[in-house]
């Protein structure tokens, strides 16, 4: 047993906690998201620069061969940051789908892209009535001689204002809810027929609602086949999940650390605020929801590349302890900040909306339950 | 024991309800509070001032109803089932009976008029950024200069300041003996020079809190209200009364309502989310958390109506009260699931403006970030407890 993590991990958690505190203070973060863009493009070079882009794809395709704890060590240095740049959903999602289910070719024409920094990727997969359930796809793609027509709207598709590229779910086949005949298509934006309704989201981020009108795609925008596209995206939530469970171990983080400075700092009726029972145990209390969801992380991390039925499992089982340790931590740490939790000014504020969020990203703690017990 | 309303309490209903209904100005129906302007907030509260209904709770003599603490309860009931914007409590309800108890009878025929007819905006000068559950620590200070103080300090989370014409405020008068015993209650005109007022941004995006900077402000004497170095008694008096009605019963009632309304229109799986067994226990649990803290406060109505005032207990409608207004806003963000996450500031939508998703799904977060604050003021929740602790079980 070993829950140690290698030289170079360590030296790449320290590369990116460095990056972080060098080039995204607080301060520097809001200037980001209140711009006309809301991402920085010179941060997301940078990371190219750095490596982290390549990090978790093999060196044949040109990565340096990290895998999911790499994944895991970069996000919780991000969620430190509260970055906002799409790591997740470039990286993680499409580029875990490109990297472990596209065809040398598809690689090839798009993986150097992503690597290189010059394209960002937006994984299109929830629809207006599909809730968390990844299977109820009403976008269509009907075969067209050698390639494909889609027709749909994508719901709240995270970091579509700034993508290049969409993975689109699309029904090949089958009644809405089936699980077979889903098609996973590689779509540019620039493709007629795509449109985008773009806005900011809650936590700082920006997402659009992106609508399929006739949009022509060749046969070679199919990822795998044309009926097992849902285990294939089903695996990349997953992933998913065990990326935005490490970053939210750096939110939690972020939140104890700052409470507990501030209740040591804080005095009311003559002594700080710390020094009271009631107020200590609370402390404890997110301390150990903190250490708890820790524990999880590196649980899910360790599984992701285990048989579908234990990955699923260890993903629903993590997701539900990150939605309700995230929930906990980020409404405690607003209290015991008192009226300043509850102000834009401090972070606090900041990574408690991010937690929420986290908490519906990928499905929610009812959705992960039912999950975890069905399977 | 006996849970019915009487036939005259019935018949208030009744005239209560066709008086909202009848006369509620039909463009603040269902506004949200963050977007509305002075005169929305004010719009209520005149048409109450003009029918003589404004103030149920002060007494007839200074312009009060009459009514019994039965009505004044079914009023509440019925204002919070219609959804009205209730008049602002500043003065109605906080610095109203605090000038009809201790002021004088020059406050009363200046300040009283004002409230009513809403002519008067009033806000509440009491926390500072280093006096919010201590708030005896406040440090502003006023010092005589013959006829008039001049006041320096530094009020936080004062409410809607930036409409205020005046604001009744917690001043240091005194620094010997306890901290509570060397503070006066002033009026303020916020349009005296050496008064800034800046806005606090919350997390959910609202203007609603201030802060008030006040520097050389001169203020004449004769708007001391009660003797100086006792206004602690007074601001005492004022938190008692702010903690009354904070249960909030009725506006949740509506909230639950409203919520399984959205739970009826969302899917999963094809289905309303409202037949999900999951999703209808927690509404389940709500109701019934609910139904208790109603029967508490109105156990706590029946004392009341026996001339026993609100004692200690009342802390337990606060902390009840709020915990369940957050679970509600909590759960009604998780039922529009995906839809919680997108955010358009009112100020940043263009004529093209089209909402995302769900009508319903529109405001929830603002709405469940927002709430996070009722159990912050008015006395942390904390503090309510320690109250419980020390007053009732004598800890």
């Amino acid at each position: 047993m070993d829950f140690s993590f290698t030289e170079e991990q360590t030296l790449l958690r320290n590369m990116v906690q460095s990056f972080v505190q060098d080039n995204y203070d607080f301060d520097s973060r809001m200037k980001i998201v209140r711009s006309e863009e809301g991402m920085s493009r010179e941060i997301w070079g940078q990371f190219a620069e750095l490596g982290l882009l390549a990090a978790p794809f093999s060196e044949e395709m040109g990565g340096l061969d990290g895998g999911p704890i790499d994944i895991m060590v970069i996000m919780e240095e991000l969620g430190r940051g509260l970055v906002v740049e799409p790591y997740l959903p470039t990286v993680v999602l499409c580029g875990g789908i490109l990297s472990r289910h596209a065809s040398a070719a598809q690689q090839e024409a798009n993986l150097p892209g992503i690597l290189g920094g010059e394209h960002i990727w937006a994984l299109a997969y929830s629809e207006p009535q599909s809730r968390f359930n990844a299977g109820d796809v009403l976008t269509s793609a009907k075969a067209d001689g050698e390639g494909f027509v889609l027709n749909g709207t994508k719901a709240v598709v995270a970091a579509a204002p700034w993508a290049d590229k969409f993975i689109v779910s699309a029904r090949i086949s089958g009644e809405q809810r089936d699980r077979n005949g889903i098609g996973l298509f590689i779509v540019d934006k620039s493709a007629s027929g795509v449109s985008t309704q773009d806005y900011p989201t809650v936590d700082g981020n920006r997402a659009s609602e992106v609508t399929f009108e006739n949009v022509a795609v060749s046969g070679d925008a199919l990822i795998g086949d044309a009926t097992t596209g849902l285990s294939i995206l089903e695996e990349a939530l997953d992933h998913g999940i065990g990326a935005i469970c490490a970053e939210s171990l750096g939110h939690m983080k972020s939140l104890n650390d700052a409470t507990v400075e501030y209740c040591k700092t804080r005095k009311q009726f003559g002594v700080p605020i710390g020094s009271f029972q009631v107020l200590q145990h609370r402390m404890v209390d997110m301390f150990m929801e903190y250490e708890q969801s820790v524990s999880m992380t590196y649980m899910v991390n360790m599984k992701l590349s285990e048989g579908e039925e234990e990955r699923r499992k260890a993903a629903s089982g993590a997701k539900v302890q990150i939605g309700k340790s995230g929930r906990f931590v980020g409404q405690e740490a607003v209290q015991l900040h008192g009226g300043m939790g509850m102000t834009e000014e401090l972070s606090v504020g900041h990574y408690f909306k991010r937690l929420t969020v986290i908490d519906t990203q990928f499905g929610n703690v009812d959705h992960h339950l039912k999950r975890f017990a069905s399977a | 024991m006996d849970v019915e309303f009487t036939s005259e309490d019935q018949a208030f209903r009744a005239e209560a309800r066709k008086f909202i209904e009848d006369n509620y100005p039909k463009h603040l129906i269902g506004a949200d509070r963050g977007d509305l302007s002075k005169e929305d907030f004010l719009a209520w509260h005149k048409i109450l001032a003009e029918k003589g209904w404004v103030a149920p709770s002060w007494p007839e003599e200074f312009g009060g109803t009459g009514w019994t603490v039965t009505q004044k309860y079914i009023w509440n009931e019925e204002s919070a089932a219609f959804g009205t914007i209730p008049p602002l409590p500043f003065g109605i309800a906080m610095l109203g009976p605090v000038i009809y108890t201790f002021g004088n009878q020059a406050q009363k025929d200046w300040v009283l008029p004002g409230i009513k007819s809403g002519e008067t905006w009033w806000c509440q000068g009491y926390s500072e950024p280093g006096a919010g559950s201590d708030l005896a620590g406040l440090k502003t200070r006023a010092v005589r200069d013959g006829d008039d103080y001049i006041v320096n300090g530094h009020k936080i989370w004062t409410t809607l300041a930036q409409h205020a014409d005046w604001m009744f405020c917690l001043v240091r008068t005194g620094a010997e003996g306890k901290p509570q015993a060397g503070i006066s209650f002033l009026l303020i005109d916020m349009k005296t020079p050496g008064i800034t007022v800046r806005p606090i941004i919350t997390i959910d995006g609202g203007h609603e809190v201030n802060e008030v900077f006040l520097e050389d402000v001169r203020v004449p004497a004769e708007h001391l209200v009660g003797e100086e170095n006792k206004g602690w008694t007074i601001a005492k008096f004022l938190l008692g009364n702010e903690r009354s009605g904070i249960a909030g019963v009725a506006r949740s009632k509506k909230a639950i309502d409203r919520l399984r309304e959205i739970a009826r229109g969302e899917l999963e799986d094809g289905a309303p989310l409202l037949e999900s067994s999951d999703f209808a226990r927690r509404i389940s649990e709500l109701e019934i958390d609910l139904t208790a803290l109603e029967y508490t406060e109105l156990r706590t109505l029946a004392s009341e109506s026996k001339g026993q005032g609100p004692g200690p207990e009342s802390s337990i409608l606060k902390i009840k009260g709020t915990e369940i207004q957050q679970r509600i806003t909590e759960l009604t963000m998780e039922a529009v699931g995906n839809y919680a996450s997108p955010w358009v500031p009112q100020l940043d939508r263009g004529d093209n403006y089209r909402a995302i998703g769900p009508d319903h799904a529109e405001g929830v977060s603002q709405t469940y970030f927002n709430t996070r604050k009722t159990s912050i003021y008015g006395g942390s929740n904390e503090i309510q407890r320690n109250i419980i602790a020390k007053m009732v079980l004598g800890l």
